[in-house]
């Protein structure tokens, strides 16, 4: 079977669950902030996809989006113009983006080191240029993003519909490009993408830099939904998002995955995470070990086959070694049994 | 990471490499050693009270900690392991332990440092075997078992703030507890880091683990029980990361669910800068508690020269420069040293041009960073 259809099934299944929790689990409103909840993680989990699947990481994401969300404050209690702020804060995202694609494909730094350090780095910018105070008097087109629904759709918000349409360019440009299909070849082997033609350094700076703007719009549209950008916005974003992705089926060695399966992963973490919550006497916190907990099923399903292949194996060898040792112990079980 | 050498990964001479790793790791030790000393001299020019006595042991206290959790973790990266789950670990041990005075008043404190280990010990088994049995990522795992930890740590204690005047005095008192002017803390952790750099140099179990980190593959060829060994790494992580949640409660009054959330971003920084490969294969604990001393260090220095703390994280951005030198590709030894020179500060690694090539040339085939096993 394939992972997505698995997800496909658990999905219908906490769907079903939901339900049968509460009546209120398919309430209009209820779904909606089931989606706000989800939107603004599934969108970061696109880049994250791609760069994931060519075994890189990007663990900066959360304070790129940080960065960005303090920017849009700090700018407009300087009253700048909507659209000229939003062109600045993309620009930074991608400047962040960059820093790091060329710590990583320039100096050749591993990734993950690079965005450990650059999570940390950016977030304190972040929060000097905000500083301690919260900015939340945006204007009102922005300000009603988390409040209505997508073009009057009251159970869709505006995260998710775009998030369905980045989802669907990401799902092309990765199926049906070459540019999509290089990414696997540098996922399973870089020297061989490297010799078969495709530039690695400059595919991934491209994907680092991709990573940087999308946080940084994503930033944006989170402070308009929380209609606030303050502090320690989105902290602990980047674990959710890995796990989403890891979740969807992409490989964290790289070459594997879809957008498909991240997406329907990310409807199977939001609503599992909305059915808990509707059960009394679960709290918010709880949902960490769940999520834990499916974060570690994801990559033991796969391996599975293979492990039970291994413990056969494993058992055989023991019982040409031990037989007798094994015989006395299935007695002596027998025995107990009787 | 990349690709794009004209080298043949066969177009290496292959220099004698124990004398090899030898120097570098050396040169990585002093080069912190050095930005250290600079560090302190530095501070010391513009403000005086830095070298201060009770400046000093606060430092070397609250490196402590810091240290004995970045000596496991150090454990796990040379197999080309990493362990993100130690913040939680650090956190649901600090909170257990901080509990028990609370439910059992007058216990007894080796008992509370028993129970912080034994409460590691079984965060580290958990990890250990599911990562060792099962084969999977350890990124994976332990970012599982961060969450994991952290929602144990919740439903433990609920989401209040417990235990701050539940601690006794003498508890408290061993954070500060000094003899001849040192921390009995950092003597204590200085004691498990030399048994940890002894056993790493001289034992063969120790040996294995850098030959598992080098090329796991080659490892398993050469019969050593790698499932076996980054399991121990693993148990061993968990159980210094409980030790080092019994000596943040002692460290700090307040302890809530939250407690070390993103430590072990830190101690990854520290391990980094430490000169621990993140691919594995080569560091030191040494380097690893020094790197903890080094940002510590800097921490402090900040504090006392007035930058609002707010700027002290920039800092681990280093990290990043740590893994520059890699024993695992020979190149003289001069070279590999370079980069830990200079000041810690630079946002950026002089991008050399012989770094970058360095980097990829020895991978024979790519593989990813963190390959189960």
């Amino acid at each position: 079977m394939r992972w997505e259809s698995g997800l496909a099934v658990a999905l219908v299944a906490v769907l079903i669950f939901g339900n049968s929790v509460s009546s209120q689990f398919f309430s209009s409103y209820n779904i909606f902030t089931l989606c706000t909840n989800i939107g603004d993680l599934a969108l970061l989990a696109l880049p994250m996809t791609l760069i994931i699947i060519t075994g890189e990481i990007d663990l900066s994401i959360a304070s790129v989006l940080a960065v960005s969300a303090e920017t849009l404050g700090a700018l407009w209690t300087h009253h700048w113009p909507m659209a000229l702020i939003f062109v600045v804060c993309l620009a930074i995202g991608a400047l962040a983006g960059l820093i790091n694609g060329v710590l990583i494909t320039r100096v050749g730094l591993p990734s993950l080191a690079v965005t450990i350090g650059t999570l940390t780095l950016y977030r304190v910018l972040a929060n000097v240029i905000l500083g301690a105070s919260t900015v939340s008097n945006f204007p009102s087109p922005f300000n009603n993003l988390g409040v209505t629904g997508f073009l009057g759709i009251s159970w869709l918000s505006w995260s998710v519909a775009i998030f369905l349409v980045a989802a669907l360019i990401t799902g092309v440009v990765l199926r049906m490009t070459p540019f999509g299909r290089s990414l696997y070849a540098i996922g399973r082997s870089q020297e061989a993408a490297f010799h078969a033609g495709i530039r690695v350094k400059r595919t991934k700076l491209l994907l680092f830099v991709l990573s940087g703007a999308v946080s940084a719009a994503v930033g944006l549209l989170y402070a308009f939904e929380l209609s606030s950008a303050g502090e320690n916005i989105g902290i602990g974003f980047e674990l959710q998002v890995v796990t989403i992705v890891l979740l969807g089926g992409v490989s964290i060695f790289g070459g594997k995955g879809t957008i498909r399966g991240v997406a329907l992963a990310a409807f199977v973490y939001a609503g599992s995470r909305s059915a808990l919550l509707l059960t009394p006497s679960f709290n918010e916190n709880d949902f960490e070990v769940v999520s834990g907990g499916l974060l570690i099923l994801s990559v033991l399903v796969p391996n599975a086959a293979s492990f039970a292949q291994r413990a056969r194996i494993l058992m055989r060898r023991g019982q040409i070694r031990n037989r007798r040792k094994l015989l006395a112990l299935a007695d002596a079980e027998v025995l107990d049994r009787e | 990471m990349s690709a794009t050498t004209t080298e043949t990964p066969t177009g290496i001479a292959p220099a004698s490499p124990r004398r090899l790793v030898d120097i570098v790791l050396r040169a990585r030790t002093f080069g912190i050693l050095g930005v250290l000393v600079l560090l302190v001299l530095i501070t010391t020019a513009i403000q005086p009270r830095f070298l201060h006595a009770s400046n000093i042991q606060f430092i070397l206290a609250s490196t402590a900690l810091y240290a004995l959790v970045a000596v496991g973790e150090t454990f796990v990266v040379i197999t080309r392991n990493v362990d993100l789950s130690v913040g939680s670990v650090v956190g649901l041990s600090a909170d257990v332990s901080a509990n028990m005075f609370q439910a059992h008043h007058g216990i007894a404190i080796p008992v509370v440092f028993l129970v912080g280990l034994g409460v590691g010990l079984a965060c580290g088994l958990v990890t250990g075997i599911i990562t060792a049995v099962g084969r999977v990522p350890s990124l994976v795992v332990t970012l599982a078992m961060l969450y994991i930890i952290r929602g144990v740590d919740t439903l433990i204690v609920g989401s209040g703030q417990p235990v701050a005047n539940a601690l006794t005095n003498s508890f408290n008192n061993i954070f500060h507890a000094t003899i001849l002017g040192i921390p009995d803390v950092a003597i204590a952790v200085a004691a498990v880091v030399a048994v940890a750099a002894y056993y790493l140099r001289t034992y063969r179990s120790g040996r294995e683990l850098y030959a598992i980190g080098s090329d796991p593959d080659a490892a398993r060829l050469g019969g050593i029980p790698i499932g076996r060994q980054i399991f121990g790494a693993f148990v061993l992580s968990g159980a210094l990361a409980g030790l080092g949640g019994v000596l943040w409660a002692t460290q700090y009054n307040t302890i809530d669910a939250t407690a070390a959330t993103g430590l072990e971003l830190q101690i990854i920084a520290a391990v980094v800068v430490g000169g621990v490969a993140i691919f594995g294969g080569s560091g030191s604990v040494v380097g690893a508690a020094l790197g903890a001393l080094l940002l510590e260090t800097i921490t402090s220095a900040l504090n006392v020269l007035g930058v609002p703390s707010l700027w002290t994280g920039d800092l681990r951005l280093p990290a990043a420069r740590g893994d520059h030198t890699r024993p695992r590709n020979p190149a003289p030894a001069g070279r590999c040293a370079t980069p830990k020179e200079g000041s810690p500060w630079r946002l950026k690694p002089a991008p050399s041009k012989s770094a970058s090539r360095r980097s990829c040339a020895g991978s024979q085939a790519w593989r990813s960073p963190w390959s189960p096993c």
